[in-house]
C-alpha cells in the first residue's frame, strides 16, 4: 500500500485497465529479466518490440497509422508503470514514440508517415532520435551536423550525433542537422551508405538500454527525406516535451518501486529482535518517501489533464520533469539506506532504479536547465541565451 | 501423450492410462453454424484474492458493490474467453461476454470487452441478489436460451465461492452435452472434443454442439488487453437485461428460497507452520510419501 491518496482512484475505469495490463506485462515479461540485463548490460530489443507494439504501447499517444490513439493521461500512466520496471523500458518507449515517431507524424510527409508510423507502432521496424552531439548537449542550437543540399535536390548530411538511445539497433533515425535555413529534421534509413552507429558501453546507468553514437558521412539522402512541416530549433524541442512528459510520469513508476522495496525490506528484516519497520527512524524515512512519491504522483496527474486539455506548455513540462526526477532519486536513495547492504545488490530493484535515475536527471533537459526555465518564467529574465 | 484413439473404450476404464473415450449423447440436436460459432462466456466478479475478503454482516453474502473494494475478472474466466477468442480466430463467428453481477459488474465486462471479445449480456436485478449455484445457473440458463449460443465456455470454478458447480448445471438446465475441466478444447465443424485433466493425464471427451465447456488454467495463455482494445471496449454494445427480460420467475432466485445458507463465517486462521522433514537417512523417501500424499507424484 503506496498510493496513500488513493490517486488512481481518480483514473477512469479505461485508464485503470491501461495501468493493470501494463503492470502485468512487466511483471510477467519484464520483472524476472531485469537485473540480468542490467548486469550483463543488454536490451532485447527486437525481442521486447513486437510484444510492446502487440500492446499497443509504441507511439500509443498518436492517432493513426496503427497507433492506439490514447489520451495523455494514459500514457502517462503507462510511462509509470513501465519505469516501475525500468528506466531503460520506458526509455525505448519514450524513444520510439515520443523521439522516433511523434516527429514523423506531427512534422512527416504523407509518405513518411505511411512508410515508417506503422512499422514502428507493431515494433517491426525501431526508431532513434539524433539531435545531441559530441560537444553539444544543453545547447543543441549550436550543433555541428550539417545537411548541404545539392542542385540535384538531394541533401548530403555530414557530423556525428551522441547519447543516443536505440542508435545501433534503430532501423531509422530522424536526425536534426544545420541547413542554409536553419535546423531541419530528417529521416534516415539507417541502412543508408555513410550512416554507422557505435554501441557505447561502460555506463553504469541505464544498463539495460542501448546508448549508442551516430556517425554521418556523406549520407545522401533524396530531397523527400526532410521533415516538410517544420524548421528551427523548435522542431526537436517540441519532441523533448512529449519524452519529458512521459518522463515525469515514468520515474514516479521508480520511486514507488523503491518504495514498495523498502516498506517490504523494513517488515521483514529483524534487527535488536524487532522488524527494523518498527524503529521510529526507519518509518520517518518511509513516511517522507510516501509523501514525496504522492506530491509526484499528484503533479503528474495534474500535468496530465492539462495536456488532455491543451493547456500545458513547456514550462509546466520543466516543472514536473524537474520535481519528479529529483524526488524519485531521493526516494531511491533513502529506499537504499533502508536496504543496508542489501540495498546496493541486484536482488533488490532499488540500486538499479537509483543508478538508472542519474542518467534520467541529466537527459533530455538537465536539471540546471529546467531551474534555468522556471526562473525565466518567474523573473523573466533569460540566465542562459 | 496421446494414444492411438481405440474404437470403443468403455467409459471409467480405470486399467486404461493415458486417455479414455467417452461419448456424450447429444440427443440429435442439430447445429445452426452458417458463419462461425456462436460462443458465450460466462465471466463473474470476483473479490481480488489479494485483498481481505469480507462477507456483509446482515446477510452473509460477499458485498459486490462496496466502492473500496476491488473486483476483479474471476482468473480462470480469463482462460475461458482466451478459450473463446481461438476458436473464434480459428473457425469464425463471435464472442459474447455473460455475467450476472450488479452494476460494478460492468467494471469485469470492461475488460472481458477489452480482450477482443464483440459484446456482452450483464444480468443485473437486485432480485438476484443471494442467489446461489442452484438459482444461478436457472437464472444465467434462461438467459443463454434467450440469446442463443453454440458454445457456453466458463472457468472452472470461481475464486470466491468456488464450488466449481455452474457448467455442469448449465447443461442440464440446458439440455446439452457438458464437457468439463478442459485443458484443450478442438472443435470441427460441429463436432467438439476437449481433453479433461484428470490425476492420471487426460480423457478424451468428444460430442456435438451446442454444448458448454469448463476450461482449466492449463488451457492456454490468456492475452493481455491491447491498449487500441480497451479504448474500442467502451464503444462496444452490452445489454442489460432484468429477470422479466429473460422470463426468470422471482421465486425461484434470491437469498430467501436459496437451496444453501451460509451458517457462519471467519476469518481465515493464519497458516500453520510446514511440515518439517527430518533426514534420518530417509529423507528422500519421506519427501516422496509427502508429494504423494499431496498427489504430486
Amino acid at each position: 500500500m503506496t498510493d496513500l491518496l488513493r490517486i488512481d482512484d481518480e483514473f477512469t475505469h479505461e485508464q485503470q485497465l491501461i495501468r493493470d495490463t501494463v503492470r502485468a506485462f512487466v511483471d510477467d515479461q519484464v520483472a524476472p529479466h531485469i537485473s540480468e540485463w542490467f548486469e550483463s548490460g543488454v536490451f532485447p530489443s527486437r525481442e521486447l518490440a513486437p510484444a510492446l507494439g502487440e500492446l499497443g504501447l509504441l507511439g500509443m499517444h498518436l492517432e493513426g497509422y496503427g497507433c492506439a490513439g490514447l489520451d495523455a493521461t494514459s500514457y502517462g500512466i503507462a510511462c509509470r508503470e513501465l519505469e516501475a520496471g525500468d528506466s531503460g523500458l520506458r526509455s525505448f518507449v519514450s524513444v520510439q514514440g515520443s523521439l522516433a515517431m511523434f516527429p514523423i507524424w506531427k512534422y512527416g510527409s504523407e509518405e513518411q508517415k505511411t512508410t515508417w508510423l506503422p512499422r514502428l507502432a507493431s515494433g517491426e521496424a525501431i526508431g532513434c532520435f539524433g539531435l545531441t552531439e559530441p560537444d553539444q548537449g544543453s545547447d543543441p542550437g549550436a550543433m555541428r551536423t550539417y545537411a548541404k543540399q545539392e542542385a540535384s535536390g538531394d541533401w548530403v548530411l555530414n557530423g556525428a550525433k551522441m547519447w543516443i538511445t536505440n542508435g545501433s539497433v534503430a532501423d531509422v533515425a530522424v536526425v536534426w542537422a544545420g541547413t542554409e535555413g536553419g535546423i531541419r529534421g530528417f529521416v534516415v534509413p539507417t541502412d543508408t551508405p555513410g550512416f554507422s552507429a557505435v554501441e557505447m558501453h561502460r555506463k553504469l546507468s541505464l544498463r539495460a538500454s542501448v546508448t549508442s553514437s551516430l556517425y554521418l558521412d556523406d549520407v545522401r539522402l533524396p530531397a523527400d527525406a526532410v521533415l516538410p512541416h517544420v524548421s528551427g530549433l523548435k522542431g526537436p524541442l517540441s519532441c523533448l516535451t512529449e519524452a519529458r512528459f512521459g518522463i515525469l510520469w515514468g520515474v514516479t513508476g521508480a520511486a514507488r518501486s523503491c518504495l514498495s522495496a523498502a516498506i517490504d525490506y523494513a517488515k521483514t528484516r529483524v534487527q535488536f529482535d524487532r522488524p527494523i519497520g518498527a524503529f521510529q527512524l526507519t518509518q520517518e524515512k518511509l513516511a517522507w518517501m510516501a509523501v514525496a512519491t504522492e506530491q509526484a504522483g499528484l503533479t503528474a496527474l495534474h500535468l496530465g489533464r492539462l495536456k488532455d486539455t491543451g493547456r500545458l506548455t513547456p514550462q509546466q513540462v520543466s516543472f514536473g520533469k524537474l520535481a519528479n526526477v529529483r524526488a524519485a532519486l531521493d526516494i531511491a536513495r533513502q529506499a537504499r539506506t533502508i536496504l543496508g547492504a542489501n540495498g546496493i545488490t541486484l536482488e533488490y530493484p532499488v540500486i538499479r532504479h537509483m543508478n538508472n535515475l542519474e542518467s534520467v536527471l541529466t537527459y533530455e533537459g538537465t536539471q540546471e536547465i529546467h531551474l534555468l526555465t522556471l526562473g525565466r518564467a518567474l523573473t523573466g529574465l533569460d540566465a542562459f541565451r | 501423450m496421446e494414444h492411438a484413439r481405440p474404437a470403443r473404450a468403455p467409459l471409467g476404464d480405470g486399467a486404461r492410462r493415458g486417455e479414455r473415450q467417452a461419448r456424450v449423447n447429444t440427443g440429435g440436436r442439430r447445429l445452426t453454424m452458417k458463419s462461425g460459432i456462436n460462443i458465450v462466456v460466462c465471466v463473474k466478479q470476483v473479490p481480488d484474492t489479494a485483498t481481505v475478503r469480507k462477507l456483509r454482516a446482515e446477510d452473509s453474502t460477499i458485498d459486490r458493490e462496496d466502492p473500496n473494494s476491488s473486483g476483479v475478472l474471476n482468473e480462470l474466466d480469463e482462460y475461458a474467453i482466451e478459450e473463446g477468442l481461438r476458436l473464434k480466430e480459428a473457425h469464425g463467428g463471435e464472442v459474447t461476454i455473460l455475467t450476472m453481477g450488479p452494476a460494478k459488474a460492468a467494471e469485469t465486462i470492461r475488460k472481458a470487452l477489452a480482450m477482443g471479445t464483440d459484446k456482452a449480456v450483464h444480468l443485473m436485478d437486485p432480485a438476484l441478489h443471494g442467489s446461489d449455484a442452484v438459482q444461478t445457473s436457472y437464472a444465467m440458463a434462461q438467459t443463454l436460451k434467450k440469446i442463443g449460443f453454440d458454445l457456453v465456455i466458463l472457468g472452472s470454478e470461481s475464486t470466491d465461492a468456488r464450488t466449481g458447480l455452474l457448467a455442469a448445471m448449465l447443461a442440464e438446465r440446458l439440455g446439452v452435452p457438458q464437457l468439463s475441466l478442459a485443458n484443450k478444447v478442438v472443435v470441427d465443424g460441429s463436432a467438439i472434443s476437449i481433453h479433461r485433466v484428470t490425476d492420471y493425464g487426460y480423457d478424451r471427451v468428444e460430442s456435438s454442439l451446442p454444448a458448454v465447456v469448463s476450461v482449466v488454467e492449463k488451457t492456454n495463455e490468456p492475452r493481455y488487453p491491447r491498449l487500441k482494445e480497451i479504448m474500442a471496449a467502451k464503444k462496444k454494445p452490452v445489454t442489460t437485461f432484468g429477470i422479466a427480460d429473460v422470463e426468470i420467475d422471482p421465486g425461484r432466485i434470491g437469498l430467501a428460497g436459496a437451496y444453501t445458507e451460509v451458517a457462519e463465517f471467519a476469518v481465515a486462521p493464519p497458516r500453520a507452520a510446514g511440515v518439517v522433514v527430518k533426514d534420518e537417512g530417509d529423507g528422500g523417501v519421506k519427501v516422496a510419501d509427502f508429494l504423494t500424499s499431496k498427489k504430486f507424484i
